[in-house]
């Protein structure tokens, strides 16, 4: 594919400017003086010192991102778990449910996630808080993990783990000191995914969180609902922020692995060469 | 051992946290409100042992289907969120396919930024996403200011709270779904075949539509899916940039547990909801084995 002709350059300029120019406009309205978020009156901060100074807000934040790292660490060991058992378990009884049920979630409305795992709570008569929002985004993220686990493991050269088994591993010792390593950057990646996933669910954590825990979504939500607040888009601000530096720093360390990588395999080939 | 502990542990977990609720959701969906703690009867009473289970069978029926049937309230809230969907996934195919092409025609250098660019806005709060339009969007919003300090319009236009709002909110958020498949089939293309069709006398519009759409098909398909069925579900968009007027399913189940207490009610919506979507994720799961098949 080639010929980058005029129409291609404004195809693209106009749809990076849909994709980004809203989140800009936020950006830039959040340094808004005006209550009014509409009308621009001067430069300042004080809506980040408000966001910093309400209480509600930081305490939902904290409840968020205890929330994220619990259901994403679990939910990256039995969605690593359950990758390695669909690609590599062969035939076991109940396959066909098994992968059903990872499949599942992923094309499952929010809205019935949501009410499922409630009723279930209620039914059982566990209390609704804190445990129950990490329960319910365990599950639907596991099956994002193993999906890119998954997608690793299938193109993952098994005679390396065989190897290894030969020269006298156990299977657990195999599994960490061939395979994890190779499969590591899916798994990392699959963290990363569940931690975002958990961090940004509003439907799931609605149903399945009590009085005692508001997660920041619920809080955005409460908020917008009544209409465009300056503390909300400071608080859009830091996070569209945060998850920029992130997405950039990510793509820069695997572009320099990538580099040494091709670099390490040049020098190899030197050396069996000479 | 160490492989049944392997397969056991999440295969345990998905059943206790996902079948086990979607049983639950099924039976209540069979059950009738009732005015006490749960909301439903009958409730199964192990203890009174076989004839409990007798008397839990019985008490089931298929009352709430009848009422969703009954109550036009709901097969048009079905119908007018597959109207959505579908209109929606169609102008996210407008948007989506010239970005990816534009993408795919990029020099080499570009593409992995550009590919950034798309993918960035994913890991970016949907609701933040969805909530940035709302100030673009409102009777004093800065669409409207622009509009009418350019002297297009005299009056505010009214977008916010309306289906059009509903339309630009869901390109807006599921466009990226639509871009990556289009641009991955679109990469794969070969140049040679529009040159050569292009030698054989064809225009370069006819090329396109000839060569080039075809050969991206698979790609369009599964673009089309992936921003259609999950729409079908969708609640945040509606309920924030909808209005009173704007009927989608989602948006009713939530209102149906959450504001009228109805438990049974709102477990039949989802299970005819989860019917729906069946059909659309059969045809995409056929759709990527084919793509999976043709890609060797």
């Amino acid at each position: 594919m080639r010929r980058f002709s005029w129409f291609n350059a404004t195809s693209l300029t106009l749809g990076f400017a849909f994709l980004y120019l809203p989140m800009i406009i936020l950006i830039i309205y959040s340094f808004n003086a005006s209550k009014l978020v509409t009308v621009w009156a001067g430069f300042s901060t004080k809506w980040y010192g408000e966001l910093l100074r309400n209480e509600a807000f930081l305490d939902a934040a904290w409840v968020t991102i205890k929330v994220a790292v619990i259901s994403s660490s679990i939910a990256t060991v039995l969605g690593t778990m359950a990758a390695i058992v669909m690609v590599r378990s062969g035939r076991f009884l109940g396959r066909t449910l098994f992968s059903g049920m990872i499949y599942a979630p992923l094309v499952m409305p929010e809205v019935i996630t949501g009410l499922s795992l409630l009723l279930l709570f209620i039914g059982i008569g566990l209390d609704r808080g804190v445990l129950t929002i990490v329960l319910a985004h365990t599950t639907f993220s596991m099956c994002y993990v193993s999906v890119v686990v998954s997608s690793r493991l299938v193109s993952f050269d098994q005679s390396l783990e065989e190897a290894a088994l030969d020269l006298g591993c156990s299977p657990l010792q195999a599994f960490h000191l061939v395979t994890l390593p190779i499969i590591a950057p899916a798994v990392i990646s699959g963290w990363l995914l569940a931690f975002t996933l958990s961090l940004d669910d509003l439907v799931i954590a609605s149903f399945t969180s009590g009085p005692s825990a508001t997660t920041l979504p619920m809080k955005i939500w409460s908020s917008v609902r009544l209409g465009v607040s300056p503390e909300i888009n400071a608080l859009s601000t830091i996070m569209i922020g945060i998850v920029t530096i992130g997405v950039i720093t990510a793509s820069l360390v695997s572009k320099s692995n990538v580099a040494r990588q091709q670099r390490e395999e040049r020098a190899a080939e030197r050396l069996s060469a000479g | 051992m160490r492989r049944l502990f392997l397969i056991a542990v999440p295969y345990i977990w998905l059943l206790a946290l996902f079948l086990v609720p979607f049983i639950i959701v099924l039976k209540i969906a069979l059950s009738d409100a009732w005015l006490a703690i749960p909301p439903y009867v009958p409730t199964l009473d192990l203890s009174a042992g076989w004839a409990g289970l007798k008397d839990f069978f019985a008490g089931l029926d298929f009352e709430n289907f009848v009422f969703l049937t009954e109550d036009d309230l709901y097969w048009k809230a079905y119908l007018s969120s597959l109207k959505i969907a579908a209109i929606s996934t169609f102008f996210t195919l407008l948007v989506g396919y010239p970005i990816a092409y534009g993408m795919a025609k990029a020099p080499d250098e570009w593409r992995p930024t550009l590919l950034m660019l798309v993918i960035l806005p994913f890991w970016t709060s949907f609701l933040i996403r969805v909530y940035s339009w709302m100030g673009i969007l409102s009777q004093e919003g800065y669409l409207n200011q622009i509009l009418m300090s350019l002297g297009i319009i005299s009056e505010p236009l009214i977008i916010l709270n309306t289906n059009t709002a509903v339309y630009i909110g869901i390109v807006y958020t599921y466009l990226p779904f639509m871009i990556l498949p289009i641009y991955s089939a679109l990469e794969k293309l070969d140049a040679s075949l529009l040159e050569a069709a292009e030698d054989l006398g064809c225009s370069r519009f006819s090329a396109f539509w000839l060569v080039t759409i075809p050969l991206s098909k698979q790609g369009i398909i599964a673009g089309c899916f992936l921003v259609f069925i999950p729409t079908i579900g969708e609640f945040v968009i509606p309920s924030l940039l909808g209005g009173s007027k704007t009927l989608m399913i989602g948006k009713v189940l939530w209102e149906e547990f959450f504001s009228n207490r109805d438990w049974p009610v709102a477990s039949a919506v989802a299970v005819i909801l989860l019917l729906i979507l069946v059909i659309p994720i059969i045809l995409f799961q056929r759709n990527e084995q084919k793509q999976r098949e043709a890609d060797g």
